[in-house]
């Protein structure tokens, strides 16, 4: 399979890469730009471990061809964090526990604040929905639910 | 001055040290760690549950561009099978697995060739094209059925393993009634969010092969895979990188960790293997699958006079690490918190062609409190008893401990340390409003909601033995690093050990870097299962840290000119008790200890110290799960409303996290009880093969979840008084959610199988109802 030269902005930053046609976005992500920080767990859309965002959107990143991100804005977990200062929802995640294994973590940290930045007043029903697209085998979820709820109006731009 | 006082963190929910890294994406889990001019590994698995190899053509593959080798068994030479651990238990090894098939396939998803390539996505293609010719055999599928033929004069029954005292039949010819229950539990695995995965490299500037993405038990699979590959294990070294989750599936032995290495050392490059999900669906080690075939003999007042028990376990096509463990700790744990005086134990271990089974959290106990709890509730049924004063009837006093079983499990005398099992039932009623809950059920149902609540009742297992080894060290700038031969498949225990290493010692837990899983930094180590690392690493770090303490305060007593006793550590500095005077940190005593330091005298070097940890005997935490369900009578669906967990842990070190491994583990539980399950055609195809299959609990699913952690019963076998926490939250989830459905459709006994489908309950509505429903 012949490779082929795409320009990808994750991040902010620029990555010119040579890619094949098939490779995913979330193999490009770790394989050629070195963002390990998004996850591979069922590689078909079910789990939500590679969830990233694409133009502001919250994607699969194991169901879209690195090609297909080509001009749109992608970000990763690894755009959370500003330096030694964890984002708020990472800081929440540390203070409820709702993590264990952490293999799960950059997929639940992307598709949280995807959702808040798509509907800001997104309602405690459909955000349980939100969550509910993503697959944790640690926590049992409880402590996940408690890390939103507890930093929802940050999230909302509202505190 | 106010005396200083240590900060304590043995109790507190500290926040865990782990975490940074996995939040930010930073953490190294396998898939991240590449080398050089390394090879990528894929495997070629059987479409036939069983079969005779006629042939396999690989020309075609090899021809691919890129691909660099591609194996059949053929090329492995005498290679040896997957190894199984040390156990009583005799007549296993003929059924181990091959690394490749050999001969005949025995499951879909079996290991048939092997291809190497220079991608990871050439390396499927020339996989695909790969042409195994088989000839299909009769599958045998069915652990009910009769034994069928393994091989040429091999039955596929390796052993029968018989437990039991007393005299059984006796017992039921006085016994005032007896009570039989046919129950059966559905295959289901710990599907770890992070498949498995191997990278292995042959260093030949120091003639060492390492092995990256070891977990559970690096190193007695290091042990293992020198003797399989005629090495020195000095010439090895397993690797833990982040885990993603374990649940005693990942960290196992398995034919692709051998692949690896042999194709290391063959092909003189790195190799590296990451499972997809379909490939861990189909080849991971899987559980649970058993049928049981329970009697209960009584008094009157609902007393056990005795049990007797046939279990037919569903092993899957091979014997691989676990040997028989699952089956015969079933039967040696099965009867929990009772007292049974008289004990018959039948467990018939076969092999099916379907994916080897072994070991997932809780093994042979979320089978063994359903069957058990099924039995209570039959037993009050019966005698027309409140199942609730059934139990405290039969529970053992907590003045009876130690109680000896009279039984084995994990090749230890099951020797119930510490309980107390009917205080913790009454203060579990209490906080959970056990009385309220079903109260509120009742006037549900009588409104017309198929609403009702559930108990089950467990006694778990934890702190594995033989032993564990921790070299503490303190640096001059103060970190104190922890080695364990313990490891981390991402539970906390990092933190939990710097917990205790941070209070026996004096400073503060952040200080402290624990180090695990890597057999090049400790010579021993017996890993992370069975509920043993804050047991056994904890207690060994106590001592540790208990020495290198002794060692600084005696030192520090010569150079303060103060009495030890008068010394304490405060925060990482020794100081005198009763406050002000002259004061001295760790770091400061371990550089004036380092070898080359003129003030170290004749000391022995270093601010350090090792210590082991040694324990025959497992301990057992023990615990209560109440449920509330509704069930909807068209579609069979059964919403959780309401979960409760109470759980004696003996010490909670971090409670934050045991809660976390509580609530964890009732989610895979829940899963278990209600929706996961491997299921196979007529003629062995594995039908869950995806998550659009296999399907666990979502957030929306998981009920809210209240936890009870309470601390009455200490072990007697550490000092510190811990027992594990790991398998819990599993325990009695079927136990409980059959109750409560049972409870809900007022049909005593509805539930004899799990998962409880909707499909399921459907039918055994019809079935009951004589086709009207």
């Amino acid at each position: 399979m012949d490779k082929h030269p795409l320009e990808l902005t994750v991040n902010g930053s620029r990555f010119t890469v040579e890619v094949e046609h098939r490779k995913t976005l979330a193999d490009t992500l770790r394989e050629d730009c070195g963002l390990t920080g998004t996850h591979v767990g069922c590689e078909h859309g079910v789990c939500g471990a590679c969830t990233v965002l694409v133009g502001g959107e919250p994607v699969r990143a194991c169901l879209m061809f690195a090609h297909q991100a080509a001009g749109r804005p992608v970000r990763t977990v690894e755009s959370l964090a500003a330096g030694e200062r964890l984002h708020v929802l990472q800081q929440a995640f540390t203070d409820h526990h709702a993590l264990q294994c952490g293999y799960c973590t950059p997929g639940f940290l992307m598709l949280i604040v995807g959702a808040f930045e798509r509907d800001p007043d997104i309602a405690d029903g459909e955000l349980i929905e939100v969550l509910s697209s993503n697959l944790c085998r640690c926590t049992g979820y409880q402590n996940i639910i408690r890390a939103v709820r507890s930093v929802q109006d940050q999230l909302r731009g509202r505190a | 001055m106010q005396p200083l006082r240590p900060t304590r963190y043995i109790g507190k929910s500290v926040t865990r040290l782990e975490d940074r890294p996995l939040l930010t994406g930073a953490a190294r889990f396998v898939a991240d760690l590449d080398f050089p001019h390394q090879l990528h590994m894929r495997v070629v698995r059987s479409a036939h549950a069983h079969g005779r190899i006629l042939g396999i053509t690989t020309t075609e593959a090899s021809a691919l561009p890129g691909v660099v080798a591609v194996w059949t068994a053929a090329d492995l030479g005498d290679l040896p099978p997957i190894p199984i651990r040390a156990t009583a238990i005799q007549g296993l090894p003929p059924y181990r697995q091959p690394i490749l098939a050999r001969g005949r396939v025995r499951y879909v998803g079996e290991p048939v060739a092997v291809v190497f390539a220079e991608s990871a996505y050439g390396a499927e293609d020339a996989a695909d094209l790969v042409v195994a010719d088989i000839e299909p055999l009769e599958p045998y599928l069915d652990v009910c059925r009769a034994p069928a033929e393994f091989a040429p004069g091999l039955t596929s029954e390796p052993t029968i393993i018989r437990k039991g005292y007393g005299d059984v039949d006796a017992a039921f010819q006085r016994a005032h009634a007896m009570v039989a229950l046919d129950l059966s539990v559905g295959r289901h695995s710990a599907i770890p969010m992070e498949t498995r995965g191997a990278l292995a490299r042959h260093d030949r500037a120091r003639d060492v092969l390492e092995l990256h993405g070891a977990a559970k038990r690096p190193h007695w699979n290091r042990d293992q895979l020198a003797e399989m590959l005629s090495m020195s294990p000095a010439r090895i070294e397993l690797y833990e990188n982040h885990v993603g989750g374990g649940f005693g599936v990942r960290g196992e032995i398995y034919p692709e960790d051998v692949l690896v290495c042999v194709g290391a050392r063959r092909l003189g490059r790195p190799v590296k293997w990451i499972e997809d999900r379909r490939e861990h669906l189909l080849s991971a080690n899987q559980s649970r699958e058993q049928h049981h075939r329970i009697r209960a003999a009584v008094d009157a007042e609902g007393r056990f006079l005795a049990i007797d028990e046939t279990l037919l376990h569903d092993q899957g096509a091979y014997v691989r690490t676990h040997g028989a463990r699952v089956a015969d700790m079933t039967i040696g744990l099965l009867l929990g918190p009772y007292r049974v005086p008289n004990y018959r134990a039948v467990a018939h271990y076969r092999l099916t062609n379907k994916t080897p089974a072994a070991t997932y959290r809780a093994p042979g106990r979320f089978e063994g409190s359903f069957v058990r709890e099924r039995l209570i509730d039959a037993i009050a049924q019966r005698l027309d008893l409140d199942p609730l004063e059934v139990r405290r009837r039969n529970l053992i006093g907590s003045a009876e401990m130690p109680y000896v079983r009279g039984l084995t499990a994990l090749e230890t005398e099951v020797i119930l340390d510490s309980g107390d099992y009917a205080g913790l039932l009454e203060k579990a009623l209490v906080w959970s409003g056990w009385q309220a809950m079903s109260r509120q059920a009742a006037a549900r149902r009588a409104a017309g909601e198929a609403v009702g609540v559930g108990f089950g009742m467990f006694v778990e297992k934890s702190g594995l033995g033989p032993s564990e080894m921790v070299h503490l060290t303190v640096h001059a700038d103060g970190t104190v690093e922890v080695v364990t031969g313990a490891s981390s498949l991402g539970q906390g225990m990092e933190t939990a050990i710097a917990q205790i290493a941070a209070d026996t010692l004096g400073v503060d837990y952040r200080s402290i870097r624990v180090l695990h899983g890597n057999t090049n930094r400790i010579a021993f180590g017996f890993g992370a299962h069975a509920s043993r690392v804050t047991v056994m690493t904890g207690e060994a770090t106590r001592r540790a840290a208990e020495a290198v303490r002794a060692k600084a305060l005696a030192f520090a007593s010569e150079l303060l000119q103060r009495d030890a006793a008068a010394l304490d550590v405060v925060d990482g500095t020794v100081v005198a008790r009763e406050g002000g005077g002259p004061s001295i940190t760790l770091g400061q005593l371990a550089a004036q200890l380092a070898p080359a330091s003129g003030s170290r005298g004749d000391r022995e070097p270093g601010l350090a110290g090792t210590a082991w940890f040694h324990s025959k005997h497992m301990n057992y935490p023990y615990g209560v799960h109440m449920a509330q369900v509704a069930v909807d009578r068209e579609t069979g669906g059964v919403k959780v409303e309401r979960y409760c967990v109470a759980y004696d842990v003996g010490r909670a070190v971090n409670p934050a996290m045991i809660e976390g491994q509580i609530v964890g583990g009732l989610a895979q539980g829940l899963g278990g009880a209600l929706l996961e399950e491997f299921l196979y055609s007529e003629d062995g195809q594995p039908l869950s093969v995806t998550f659009a299959d296999y399907l666990t609990l979502t957030a929306r699913e998981m009920p809210p979840v209240a936890v009870l952690i309470t601390e009455d019963a200490p072990s007697p076998l550490n000092p510190l008084g811990l027992k594990g926490a790991g398998e819990g939250g599993v325990n009695a989830a079927g136990a409980a959610i059959a109750s409560a459905i049972d409870d809900a459709l007022q049909v005593a006994g509805l539930v004899a199988r799990l998962p409880a489908t909707p499909q399921y309950i459907r039918s055994r509505l019809r079935e009951l109802e004589g086709g009207a429903a």
